[in-house]
């Protein structure tokens, strides 16, 4: 039964590894990712890992990839992937010889327990509760360390996406502040002190805007 | 099963990695890519821990984790500063550090 879990789950990660490099449109992209990463959590339960699956689903399938989402959203797809001649061959190739190289190294390393189940099994191996003990006493230094490395990352993101001249220059503000109106009627941008500017020009139809107050309060007939 | 073949997984999914990083021009693409390589390592870790009984290991791919998301922070909001910029976004082309 786990080795039939472990080919459908490998074989399913190993093809959104594949979909995430050929195929053309980022959107798609990021889909074959999130189905690798579900895959791999399917793994990382096989091997006994329940937190660190649980983690992966959450943070990564979840967090990252709405992250990714919303960027390929915004940036848009169009992509063409005919890169330069050379790197376009060679790049499958050294590939396909580290592939080769690792699976030498690792397979023939001699080492014995590589041809095992592993070591016996105690219950809460990979459980939340033996993981986070670790975490704050053996691993309390890199879990600290860690938080403020995700705080430097998110003020940092802030810093080089923000907007660098402040808002751009409105073109169309003054038309639509200056459109003609009955009088004692306007908008917040009076009160602004934007339509001051405009009062010594006549808008175009409609009532006269160049008229003073007191001109425009007997023609109006006063309330 | 083994721990061998999900070592073997791990290598595979690492050199796909390695590959798109090499062949794809779009840096979208290229950061999932780097995730692709960093979960392939993750893979090893865990299945490292369970070969030792060790749940060390695991702690290790939760940091790696949350490094993983860091530069996934950092590398998006490049490429949204860049397409901000009305520059190529294509790796090929931003190959200059002046802006």
């Amino acid at each position: 039964m786990s080795a039939v879990l472990f080919f459908i789950a490998a074989i399913g990660a190993i093809t959104g590894a594949i979909g995430v490099v050929m195929l053309r449109n980022p959107f798609y992209s990021v889909l074959a990712l999130a189905f690798h990463l579900v895959s791999l959590a399917a793994l990382f339960l096989l091997l006994r890992a329940e937190f660190v699956a649980a983690a992966q689903v959450i943070v990564y399938a979840g967090a990252v990839m709405v992250l990714y989402v919303f960027v390929v959203a915004y940036v848009g797809g169009g992509e063409q992937l005919a890169s330069g001649g050379v790197l376009r061959v060679l790049g499958p190739l050294f590939g396909l010889a580290l592939a080769i190289e690792l699976c030498i190294a690792m397979l023939g390393a001699g080492l014995k327990a590589v041809n095992s189940r592993g070591a016996p099994f105690v219950p809460g191996f990979g459980s939340p509760g033996s993981i986070g003990q670790l975490f704050l006493t053996k691993f309390l230094f890199p879990f600290e360390i860690a938080s403020i490395l995700l705080m430097v990352a998110a003020v940092g993101a802030v810093v080089l996406a923000r907007r660098r001249r402040g808002l751009e220059p409105d073109e169309q503000l003054e038309q639509r502040v200056g459109v003609a109106r009955p009088a004692w009627t306007g908008t917040m941008a009076e009160a602004g002190g934007i339509r001051l500017a405009l009062h010594d020009e006549p808008a175009p139809g409609g009532e006269p805007v160049g008229t003073t107050a007191g001109e425009r309060s007997e023609h109006e007939g006063g309330w | 099963m083994n721990i061998g073949w999900y070592l073997a997984v791990s290598a595979i999914i690492f050199c796909i990695g390695a590959g798109g990083v090499l062949v794809r021009r779009n840096p979208l693409v290229i950061l999932l890519c780097l995730e692709l390589m960093l979960n392939a390592a993750n893979l090893a870790l865990v299945a490292f821990s369970r070969m030792w009984g060790n749940e060390d290991g695991q702690v290790f791919a939760l940091i790696v984790m949350v490094v993983a998301a860091c530069e996934v922070t950092v590398g998006l909001g490049l490429v949204v500063a860049i397409y901000r910029r009305q520059l190529p976004i294509d790796v090929d082309e931003l190959n200059e550090l002046q802006g």
